[in-house]
Parts: C-alpha cells; sequence; structure tokens
C-alpha cells in the first residue's frame, strides 16, 4: 500500500528513447501517484524512434517512428515542455531553469540528455551545406540539401555513419564514406571482417575511402570541396554537394558539468551502480550517462539504466546497473554484420579461428580463451545466422565444443551443429525482443504447452524478428522430450510423414492418385486429414478437376459439391467478382438468379455477393445461368485463393497513387484456382492509408509513389496478425514474381490447414530466412516455384463450367439418385424480406395439420 | 462379395449400380413400410468387405439430412463418415456415433442383385 504524503518534484531533462523509457515505466508503477513530474524537451516533439530514423527517408513518416504522444504524457498527468531546453540547474536551490525562462524546483532530477554527434574542427565544417544525423530536423535539412544534387559524403565510417550513407543512397546522390581509420566499423569488427564489409558496400555502389582524412572543406562553385590529407591513399579530393558528419557521438553533459557535477576525463556524467551521479538528489541515464568510464551507446543498456534509476527511486536498492553487454546484429545496406564481446580479441592469450568465403562473401571469427575453452568474442559478416547460437555461449560461459570451428564452418550435411538446449542456463536469455529467459520457457512447458506455438502464445517467445525460432524450438522439444511427450508430427495414422514430406513425395514421383499414393507410401484405407490433404497437394501439383473421378471421395464437406454447406444441409454460392469490381449488369445477374431460387443475399468481406440457401440438385442450375452471364467460380469453398479486395485507387481516388484495382483484377486472375494448405486472402490499397486494409491478409500490397510495398502472413479472423513488410518499392513485374515464389513455397512446406501466419511462426530463421529463399534465392529454387505457379496459372479450368458440362459430374448433384423429388425436410420462413432455414420449432407449426 | 438370398418380398431395389460413386455415399429415397418415405445414405467402398453400406441419411446431431455427402474415414481400423456438418463419426457397419454413444443412426442390409442395389428396411 502506498501512504498519501506530499508528493515529490521530479524533473526529468531530456525526453529522448532513454527519458522516455523511464517515464513510461514509471506511469505503469503505483508510486507514479508519489511524484510530481515535468519533463523538459530541447526538441519540438517528444521522443521518437531514433534507432529507426533512416526509415524516415524510405517513407516512415514521423508519426510512424512516434513513441511518445503528447495526449499520453497529459493522460499521465506528466508536464511536458517541448521546445524548452533546462540551461541551468542551481543545486543549492534545486531549480532548473530553461531557454525560456521557466524556473522549477525538484527533489529529484534525472538528467537524460542524451549525446551530441561529434563533428571534427576541420575548417570549413560550419559550411551550410554540412550537417549532422541525429534528429528528424537534421533529416529534413538534408533532404533538402540533396535536391538537385548528385553527391553526398558521409564522414565517418562507423554503424551510425554507413546508416547514414544508406540514407544519402536512398535520397539518390552517389554516395561516399570518408573514414579515417583504416576500416569500416572499427570498433566492432576486426580487420578481415570490416576489409569484407568495405568490399560488399562497395558493390552496393557506395564508394568507401578508408585512412582518409579531411584536411579542409571549401565552397567551389555553389559544391563543397574536401581536400584529403597528403598521406590519404587514393583521391586527394572529392566534390560533393553535402556532407554528413557522422564520426561519433559525445555525451550531452555541457549543462552536469556547469552544475559541478563529477565528469569522466573524456566526458560523461559519472554515476555509480545506482545511476546516481556525484550529487545523490540527482541520476543520469542513458548516452549522457558513463559508468565504469564507459559511455553506453546502444538504447537497450539505456533502458536497463532507465529501470534501475527508477527503481531506486522508488526504493528498491538492490536494483542496479552493472555494465551491458554491447553484442549487435544487425542489417547494413542489406549486408549482414554481427559482433560479440570481445570482437578484436584483445584479452590476454585469446585465439582466434577464421572462416572467409571470399565468393559468397562471408567472414566469421570467433575469439576463443588460450585453452579453446571458452568464447571471448566473434565477428560474422555477410551471414549471421549463427549469431544467436555465439552469443548464448558468449553471455553465458558455456564450454564449447571440442571442435568449436564447427559452430562458423558450414555443416557438411547442409545443417549446423546446433547447441543443446540443455547446455543453457535457466537465466539464458533465449528471445532477446521480448526478454524471455529459457526458464520462462521451461515453465510455460512444465504448465501445459504442448507445442512450440503453445510456447510462443504464452511467453511471446521468438514473436519479435523470429530470429531465435530455432534455438526456441530446441529447448521446448527438449522440455517436451524430458516431460516424456512424444512429438509426432506425422500427418495421421495412414501416412507416416509430414504434409510437407508428403508433397515432396508426390512431386518426385509424380504420383496422381490417392490410391497409388496409399499403396506405396501408407497404410489403411486414409481419413478425413490425409484424404483431402492429398487432393490439395494433387491439385496444388497437377492441376486437375477436383471433382475428377479418382479425386471425388478425397474432398470434405465444401469442395465435394464446390459450395458452402450451411446448418441445414443447403448451399451458398459465391461467384468470383475479382478486385471487387462489378458492372451494373452482373449485379442485376445476380439478383435474378437470386430471386429466381429464392435465395437469401448477403455482402460478404471479401467483396462478393453471397447468395444462400441453394438445394444439392440446384447448384448445377444455378451455375448455368451465372456462368451464361460470364461469371467464375469464386472458389469461396475451397482450400485456395478466396479474395482480393482493392480500393478504388488512383483511378477515381484523390489520393490514390497507383491503379489498385487493375492490380487486383490482375492477381486475382492469375492466382483464382491455386489450391493450398489453408485459404488466402489478398488485398490491394492504391495508397498508404490503406483502405483495402492489405496489413491483415496472407498476401498485402500496398501502393507507393515508386511502385508497390508487399505485406505477407498477416490474418485477420480468431487469431488476427499484422502482415510483415517484406518487399519496398518493387514494380509490377517484381510484384507478381515475389508473389509466385511465396505462394508456392507456402504451398510447398506449410503443414495442413496452417494459414500464412502461423506457417510463418513456425518458419525457421523467421522472416529473414523466408526472404533469403524468395528474394536472395538462397535455397536455388525460385526458377522451380515460378514455374510450378506459372504451370498452376496455365492449367486453370472454371471448376463449375467444367462440371455443368460433364453429365457424369453433374449426376452428383442429385439429391436423390432413385427420384427427382425434393428433400422435404428442408424448410425455409421469411425474415427480413429473405428466406431463412426454418427453426426446429417452426417445422412442428408447419407440418401441423390446420 | 458374400452372396445374400434375395427375395423380393423382403428387399427391394432402390437405385442401380451406377448410381453409386466410389469410395463415397450418395442419398436415396425409400417409402417406409407406413408408406411414409426415408432418405438412405448408401456408401460404395470397393474391395472393403462388405462393400455397400447404408445408414440413415438423416444426422441427428445436426438436424439436417447430410450423412451421404460426409467423406469417408478409416478411423482405428473401421470405417466411419465423418458427418459434412459437426464431424461426428458413424460407423458405416452398424450407425454407431464413435464420440457419442448415445448418438445412432439406423443401420440396413443392403446388397446387390445384378446391376441392383436392394435394401432391406425393418417393419415399424
Amino acid at each position: 500500500m502506498i501512504e498519501p504524503r506530499v508528493k515529490q518534484k521530479l524533473i526529468v531533462i531530456g525526453n529522448g528513447m532513454v527519458g522516455h523509457h523511464f517515464l513510461e515505466q514509471l506511469a505503469a508503477r503505483p508510486e507514479k501517484e508519489l511524484f510530481d513530474v515535468t519533463v523538459f524537451c530541447a526538441e519540438p516533439r517528444p521522443a521518437y524512434d531514433r534507432v529507426h530514423l533512416s526509415e524516415y527517408f524510405a517513407g516512415r513518416t514521423i508519426d510512424d517512428l512516434a513513441m511518445g504522444k503528447v495526449e499520453q504524457y497529459r493522460d499521465w498527468g506528466f508536464e511536458l515542455l517541448l521546445n524548452d531546453t533546462a540551461v541551468e540547474i542551481d543545486r543549492d536551490k534545486k531549480t532548473v531553469t530553461s531557454a525560456s525562462g521557466t524556473v522549477k524546483n525538484y527533489d529529484r532530477l534525472v538528467l537524460a540528455t542524451g549525446s551530441y554527434p561529434f563533428v571534427p574542427p576541420i575548417p570549413g565544417h560550419e559550411h551550410e551545406k554540412c550537417f549532422v544525423y541525429r534528429t528528424i530536423e537534421d533529416l529534413d535539412a538534408i533532404r533538402a540539401a540533396s535536391e538537385g544534387g548528385t553527391v553526398g559524403v558521409v564522414v565517418g565510417g562507423g554503424l551510425l555513419g554507413l546508416e547514414a550513407a544508406n540514407a544519402l543512397k536512398e535520397l539518390g546522390l552517389e554516395a561516399h564514406v570518408v573514414e579515417f581509420a583504416p576500416g569500416l566499423m572499427s570498433v566492432q569488427l576486426d580487420g578481415g571482417g570490416s576489409e569484407l564489409l568495405k568490399n560488399k558496400i562497395e558493390d552496393l555502389g557506395v564508394t568507401v575511402h578508408t585512412s582518409t582524412a579531411t584536411e579542409l572543406i571549401e565552397e567551389v562553385d555553389g559544391r563543397l570541396r574536401m581536400r584529403f590529407q597528403g598521406e590519404s591513399k587514393g583521391e586527394r579530393e572529392l566534390l560533393t554537394d553535402l556532407i554528413v558528419f557522422s564520426a561519433g557521438i559525445r555525451p550531452e553533459d555541457k549543462l552536469a558539468k556547469s552544475a559541478g557535477l563529477q565528469l569522466g576525463e573524456r566526458g560523461g556524467i559519472a554515476v555509480d551502480e545506482s545511476c546516481r551521479t556525484s550529487d545523490e538528489y540527482i541520476f543520469a541515464i542513458g548516452e549522457c550517462a558513463l559508468y565504469n568510464n564507459f559511455v553506453y551507446g546502444l538504447v537497450a543498456p539505456g533502458y536497463t539504466m532507465a529501470r534501475t534509476a527508477l527503481a531506486q527511486l522508488c526504493g528498491e536498492t538492490s536494483e542496479v546497473f552493472t555494465g551491458a553487454d554491447m553484442s549487435t546484429k544487425l542489417k547494413l545496406l542489406g549486408v549482414q554484420v554481427g559482433s560479440i564481446g570481445d570482437a578484436h580479441g584483445r584479452a590476454e592469450g585469446a585465439a582466434a579461428i577464421t572462416f572467409v568465403d571470399e565468393q559468397s562473401g562471408v567472414y566469421k571469427r570467433m575469439i576463443t580463451d588460450a585453452e579453446g575453452k571458452k568464447l571471448l568474442g566473434a565477428v560474422l559478416v555477410g551471414d549471421t545466422d549463427d549469431y544467436d547460437q555465439l552469443l548464448q555461449y558468449h553471455l553465458n560461459d558455456i564450454d564449447l565444443p571440442e571442435h568449436p570451428e564447427q559452430l562458423i564452418l558450414p555443416a557438411a550435411d547442409g545443417a549446423a551443429p546446433a547447441l543443446g538446449a540443455g547446455a543453457l542456463p535457466a537465466t539464458a536469455t533465449i528471445c532477446s525482443c521480448h526478454n524471455v529467459s529459457k526458464g520462462q520457457i521451461v515453465d510455460a512447458v512444465a504448465g501445459g504447452c504442448c507445442s512450440l506455438a503453445d510456447v510462443k502464445d504464452a511467453t511471446k517467445a521468438s514473436t519479435g524478428c523470429g530470429g531465435c525460432a530455432a534455438l526456441l524450438k530446441n529447448v521446448v522439444d527438449e522440455e517436451l522430450a524430458a516431460l516424456g511427450v512424444e512429438v509426432n508430427n506425422h500427418l495421421c495414422t495412414h501416412f507416416p510423414f509430414t504434409r510437407q514430406e508428403l508433397f515432396h513425395i508426390v512431386q518426385v514421383e509424380e504420383i496422381k492418385t490417392f490410391d497409388a499414393l496409399l499403396q506405396k507410401h501408407g497404410s489403411g484405407r486414409g481419413c478425413e486429414i490425409c484424404k483431402p490433404t492429398a487432393a490439395s497437394i494433387f491439385a496444388s501439383l497437377w492441376n486437375e478437376h477436383i471433382l475428377k473421378k479418382p479425386h471425388v471421395g478425397l474432398q470434405d464437406t465444401n469442395d465435394t459439391f464446390m459450395a458452402n454447406m450451411q446448418k441445414n444441409g443447403t448451399y451458398s454460392v459465391v461467384p468470383r467478382v475479382p478486385g471487387g469490381e462489378i458492372s451494373p449488369d452482373k449485379l442485376i445477374v445476380l439478383g435474378q438468379v437470386a430471386k429466381k431460387y429464392n435465395l437469401y443475399t448477403k455482402i460478404t468481406g471479401g467483396q462478393r455477393v453471397d447468395l444462400f440457401g441453394a438445394r444439392l440438385e440446384q447448384l448445377p442450375l444455378i451455375w448455368g445461368e451465372l456462368i451464361d452471364a460470364g461469371f467464375e467460380t469464386g472458389h469461396a469453398y475451397g482450400k485456395s485463393l478466396r479474395t482480393v479486395k482493392s480500393c478504388v485507387g488512383s483511378t477515381w481516388c484523390r489520393f490514390g497513387v497507383q491503379d489498385s484495382v487493375k492490380m487486383a483484377l490482375d492477381i486475382e486472375n492469375r492466382y483464382k484456382g491455386l489450391r493450398s494448405p489453408h485459404k488466402i486472402k489478398m488485398a490491394v490499397s492504391g495508397c498508404t492509408r490503406e483502405c483495402a486494409e492489405a496489413q491483415s491478409k496472407d498476401v498485402g500490397v500496398i501502393a507507393t509513389e515508386k511502385g508497390w510495398n508487399l505485406f505477407v502472413c498477416g490474418n485477420g479472423g480468431m487469431r488476427p496478425r499484422h502482415a510483415d513488410l517484406f518487399a519496398t518499392d518493387i514494380d509490377d513485374e517484381t510484384l507478381v514474381k515475389t508473389i509466385d515464389r511465396f505462394l508456392m513455397f507456402y504451398v510447398r512446406t506449410a503443414d495442413k490447414l496452417q494459414r500464412t501466419s502461423v506457417w510463418l511462426e513456425n518458419l525457421e530463421g523467421g522472416l529473414d530466412y523466408l526472404r533469403e529463399v524468395i528474394v536472395d534465392d538462397k535455397l536455388g529454387i525460385c526458377d522451380e516455384l515460378e514455374a510450378q505457379m506459372a504451370n498452376v496459372v496455365g492449367t486453370y479450368q472454371c471448376e463449375w463450367k467444367t462440371a455443368i458440362n460433364d453429365p457424369e459430374m453433374v449426376k452428383r448433384f442429385r439429391q436423390f439418385v432413385n427420384t427427382d423429388e425434393p428433400d422435404e425436410k428442408i424448410v425455409f420462413v421469411e425474415e427480413r424480406g429473405q428466406p431463412r432455414p426454418a427453426r426446429n420449432e417452426e417445422i412442428v407449426k408447419i407440418a401441423e395439420p390446420a | 462379395m458374400t452372396q445374400v438370398a434375395i427375395t423380393h418380398t423382403q428387399w427391394q431395389p432402390i437405385c442401380q449400380r451406377s448410381d453409386l460413386v466410389a469410395d463415397s455415399g450418395v442419398c436415396a429415397l425409400v417409402g417406409g413400410a407406413s408408406g411414409a418415405s426415408k432418405s438412405i445414405a448408401l456408401f460404395f467402398i470397393p474391395g472393403a468387405e462388405p462393400q455397400l453400406y447404408a445408414l440413415d441419411n438423416w444426422d441427428p446431431v445436426a438436424g439436417a439430412g447430410v450423412i451421404a455427402r460426409g467423406i469417408v474415414a478409416e478411423i482405428d481400423g473401421e470405417l466411419t463418415v465423418s458427418s459434412p456438418l459437426y464431424k461426428h463419426h458413424f460407423r458405416l457397419g452398424d450407425g454407431a456415433c464413435i464420440e457419442d454413444e448415445a448418438v445412432q443412426l439406423a443401420s440396413y442390409p443392403v446388397a446387390l442383385d445384378g446391376d441392383t442395389v436392394c435394401i432391406a428396411i425393418d417393419e415399424g
């Protein structure tokens, strides 16, 4: 219980990511009521995601990047003073004065002033075409300066400098990186790694000048000329339209310095493990703070400091900050880079194991102790698949295997030796996105989760970047095995294979009927699991009519009669309306058919019309009329492509940037008829407003000024999932090619009745792996996937058109094989002017004589 | 198949062999003893012993006449039909519901007389 008492005045200076995190955590605690909070923020807007700042140039808006909202601070009851820099701290009077002249008292003060970009004092660095890379205002200025220009230079080849170079490239400039040191990312990478990174980045069209010191910047004919020092290799000078300085950060400690707080020798506000400064009433967190003579320039340690300072403020003195691991994995200009621990092998006696594949551009280096027993550090460039496993060895101090080189060597049989989950301590972090430890996963399994999906649901592990999926599966499998749960992923008792394996068998052996499949690879007579699964695989591969003789008995409920069975045994009929576009004449036909056969009509969520209450024997008659009017089957009954929803797009909408209806039509007409492990829904939006709700679909397409953004694996319904951005600004042709590959890969590898969302969540390696397969063609199967899709597209037939022209198939739709009488047990009553199935009590009434 | 002695007083013809669909069901209407008609689901499983089965077409769980439209599934070595609406399994041999002992479909002797399918329906 919290005793009511006089509130303490708490001031937070700085509203960056760390300052915001501190306040967000405070707002979630009951102790919030103990403080009157005031926040000084030098920038004109509350905290935003600086880590993903570069995405501002790739189309993300200020709103997308925003972390704190003004209204949110109001709801929390925190006073937020935007655009008002704190300029003075009076520690005697315990006041903070701001640039606008506001003076506020404090009982406790938190400094979260962050850092500022270091600009080397090169003559000419104050020129108006010289920028830094830290705030949204900086990016706006860079964008403005880039207009009409052709060349941009980044001074600094560190992590942020390479981000900035990518941004310049995005702006259409010829990008250069000028680095004083002999290599790129010299903090995180060793010589070999940084050399390979340089080669890869140069392949991408960024020119890298290492060991190059700038001597002078001067204006020449409206452009900037950079002169390099005499001993520089290569070019002696460079003409550019703008320069971005990204030569490292320095702690923003001016305010603390003038207040007389203790600083480090090279700057930074010195804090102890409670995150207190030399003044016990003042805390410092994030990049402005110096702990153990080290500034932590990553966001995660900053968050840890924020939580520590908050805990201390709330009296939890045992919460301390004792440093943080600075290992990092990221993608720079599309190149995977990972750095763990002592990347340079500086520890005494450190030994290294290096693997270089110049052909595919991969560099991996492990640093071990002298005995080769412990992993001290690692550098990975070009392929970071081993990162998670190596990080576990490093963080948990696990003994390396006898031949540690196997950890980074490509395994001969294609499977990397996996770290036994049993070797990990309970405290080992498995999922760093959601901070889930092995212990929590073990508890979840012990608590009744019996599958990977259950564990994900319960712990959120592996639902972020997905990078830990393989390790998570390892832990879960091991725990399940320990509990004696047999992990059996056989399709059913008739086939000892997974769906994926069965697909492969059918494909390789070109098996075309269920009997043949059963005889060669199964046992018994089949069931409602393996029969429809086999039917779906046959359809995906060979695309024969589903009611062709050998396939008839394999179809489940709706596929059997190519219509959706409703509760009273009648069917609903859904003709295809591609993209939701329909002519008045066709609409009239739908109305006429519905009237003639007394069908209940309803508009579906997929922009079509559903006609309910058709008796079995009416289906061929109804379809005869619909097909005469130019309709095709809508496959509403199949595990196949349902609809491609679209907004009206640039043709009519004043905001549209592409013709979304045309694209939806093309896509729907391309993939209609494709049989898949489960139903597939798609949508195309004509602009970023996303009126077609594409991000809730298996395949979502959103128009951009330059082309299309492709989203995959979204879902609505019971388990909604936002689709993941898969490719950006691609043209029509690339879009279709990518969807071809994506769909076929899904059709090949998914489990039965597994939607794309769950499929992706269970895919080892997650979205990154999917991208490697589909975009980078890592497995070398993309040609085959495309050919397979071309076959499906080329052999499309309207199943209903074929059926009504085949007397044998039509026979199947008789209610009774021995009479034309209708089923008298089907009874309708009228409601709101339309028919509906009669309820039991209503049927009795009708049956009673009047 | 076993030869069943067919006397036309006991058995009535309901349809032709060509009306049946292999490994699946069809529905036929037969006149009951009282004159009221009845929907019968007929299953034809070539190679099974026996190969013909007749059950009530009415699914009491769903309250609809749909049994003939279910998929045939072998469960623990026994042939069943999975009702298309709520997926209850009924044994083809005797109509017993696997999921619920209280539910039972009537089953009828059925046999081929040449190319004619004949069924014997109990009185009452």
